[in-house]
């Protein structure tokens, strides 16, 4: 399993990478490996306002379907339309290929979120 | 594998000559909306048809066929005897437009039918009109707002649902409006007592609960998570989707549920395969009564009655009165059971979970590994971490040995689940030959991995290509 140094993550496996008030939000490689074969992204709408632990966008694959929360108050101001035709991205590099791009506008969500290494030991956890 | 019927076509060989009509044709259907290409319809001759649909039928799988351990789908045997009630002509050849005068019969029995289910329950009145479990959830959860609303209490804009729910519980909620907040599962895979009161608010219209859940486990702590929920002035729903397990033995009503949805098609052993069709009765407690769908059967001196007028009801939520040919079966399992028999059901369909848990978990992973209700989870982590074997391939390779496999990567909570549910009807040889099969599995898992990594072999079809069928589906004939 995969955990990218630099990157916020949080309990339901997504992954954040903050760069002064947005985010690019996507999921880890643990919840790409467990979910299996993606087949399906509902995406956000740009300019949609969520609260913290709101879920954003849907991923569906052969096995299950699951949310993407956000960890922190937003509003998004980009999405990954690349995903919709392609959702196995996710699979082939669930790092590069972010979900949604987001302008923080809670902060205090992300407080509680792992660096790489409590991830790591999080993730060793849950096996 | 088969072709389809389009693909048997052959020009004219269906062709009928029909004698000249004898009435003036009037056509009133206005040209534009008249078809204008010909209807694309294959042309079979009448015995290459029955041979298609005939050769068709013997390649299904039923409960009539062989073992199906579909977990969380109680796919007993339906009992011949109800197909007989059913086709009686007083219920078969009836209309719902009748008298009410001319279907005393049938509505006596839909009146007894609601008393039974009462008793079953702990309900105090019942609608037989949802058509299936899922249809019997949105009953129940527009119930739960019509109270809210009629109370003046509208800020409940939230609806609890366990983390082990059925995944029509939260998708239930969605439709009638709801957002849906998960509670965690604690390390016994109960509902989690602390999330549950920190989840609970005036803003919650009421939780979701099966019981037992999804992992075949007892939620012990029912009656405390019932008064968490009523204290914070919500309402407790019963989803009875695993109800085989406690029939006649204990009552969702008993312990603190407020609206509770059966499974005709399930619990009371009416055909669930092929579409059923199913039935879902709602029943809720007393206070509640005034929002069911109309028209519920009322008793006034000795005649039946089908009573309309309920202003705060939430309506119709089927045309007619449900599926009344389904109500009728399940009403004679019940009569034939009897008090008795069907807690002998739910005593049975524990005791063969049981039995099959004991005996796996010698071979498989078994999560929960105590005394379970009408089912249970396993998963495939030592074949898993030996081999690289997955659910799937244990499921696909069970077709090589005939059974219809369990469900499988369901709940979510447990990582590569297989969910096993064989119900009282089984007999212990049968149970025997299903162990033997899954013993053999695990061994070949062990020796020849890639003899069960490559199952299914002796199948119409090999393995599916599910990604490519859920990324890229193909799902009409298009002629070429």
């Amino acid at each position: 399993m995969r955990v990218e140094s630099g990157l916020l993550y949080t309990q339901n496996h997504e992954w954040l990478k903050v760069e002064g008030d947005k985010a690019y939000i996507g999921i880890t490689d643990y919840a790409q490996e467990h979910l299996g074969d993606i087949v399906f992204v509902e995406l956000p709408e740009v300019d949609a306002e969520f609260d913290a632990e709101d879920s954003i966008a849907v991923v569906e694959s052969v096995k299950a379907v699951s949310s993407v929360y956000t960890p922190v108050g937003c509003t998004i101001v980009e999405v990954n339309e690349e995903l919709e035709s392609s959702p196995e991205l996710l699979n082939e590099d669930c790092y590069t290929n972010w979900i949604a791009v987001v302008e923080i506008t809670d902060k205090s969500g992300l407080d509680e979120l792992m660096n790489a290494e409590e991830y790591e030991a999080f993730c060793a956890e849950q096996e | 594998m088969s072709k389809l019927i389009f693909e048997k076509h052959v020009p004219f060989s269906n062709s009928f000559s029909l004698p000249p009509c004898e009435v003036p044709e009037v056509v009133e259907i206005p040209e534009a909306l008249q078809r204008k290409e010909k209807l694309s319809l294959p042309e079979v001759s009448e015995v290459e048809t029955i041979r298609h649909f005939t050769e068709l039928s013997r390649k299904a799988y039923g409960v009539d066929s062989g073992f199906y351990p579909l977990g969380s789908c109680t796919m007993k045997y339906n009992p011949k005897i109800d197909e007989w009630a059913a086709r009686l002509p007083g219920f078969a050849n009836i209309h719902p437009y009748q008298p009410e005068e001319t279907v005393q019969g049938a509505l006596e029995l839909m009146y007894e039918m609601e008393k039974m289910c009462c008793e079953i329950a702990g309900m105090d009145r019942f609608t037989l009109q949802p058509a299936a479990g899922a249809h019997g959830e949105m009953t129940g959860v527009m119930i739960i707002k019509a109270y809210h609303k009629k109370r003046g209490d509208e800020k409940r804009t939230k609806i609890l649902v366990p983390d082990s729910a059925h995944g029509t519980n939260p998708a239930t909620a969605n439709v009638v409006g709801y957002d849906v907040v998960e509670v965690k599962s604690n390390d016994r895979g109960l509902v989690d007592i602390e999330d549950l009161k920190a989840k609970m608010s005036d803003e919650v219209a009421g939780l979701m609960l099966t019981n037992p859940n999804t992992l075949g486990l007892f939620e012990e702590e029912i009656v405390k998570i019932a008064s968490i929920v009523h204290e914070g002035g919500g309402l407790l729903y019963y989803d009875g989707a695993n109800l085989n397990a406690i029939m006649g033995v204990c009552r969702p009503g008993d312990m603190g549920f407020d609206i509770v949805h059966l499974n005709l098609h399930k619990t009371f052993g009416t055909p669930h395969g092929g579409g059923g069709p199913g039935s879902g009765p709602v029943g809720v407690k007393a206070f509640l009564a005034e929002f069911l769908p109309v028209p519920v059967v009322e008793k006034k001196g000795d005649k039946y009655v089908l009573d309309y007028d309920r202003p705060e009801s939430i309506g119709k939520v089927k045309n007619f009165y449900g599926n009344f040919g389904v109500v009728v079966k399940a009403y004679t399992y019940i009569k034939s059971l009897g008090r008795d028999g069907l807690k002998d059901v739910a005593y049975n369909a524990v005791l063969n979970a049981n039995y099959l848990r004991h005996h796996l978990s010698q071979y498989y992973n078994v999560p929960y590994n105590r005394l379970c209700k009408h089912e249970f989870i396993a998963n495939s982590k030592f074949q898993h971490d030996k081999n690289g074997i997955t659910t799937m391939d244990i499921a696909k390779r069970l077709l090589d040995y005939g059974y219809h496999p369990p469900t499988v990567y369901f709940p979510l909570i447990v990582h590569e689940a297989i969910m096993i549910e064989p119900t009282e009807t089984e007999t212990k040889e049968r149970l025997d030959d299903f162990i033997k099969a899954m013993a053999d599995i695990a061994r070949e898992a062990e020796e020849e991995p890639e003899k069960v990594k490559n199952a299914p072999h002796t199948t119409v079809v090999k393995r599916i290509d599910e990604v490519g069928a859920a990324r890229n589906p193909i799902v009409k004939w298009e002629e070429e």
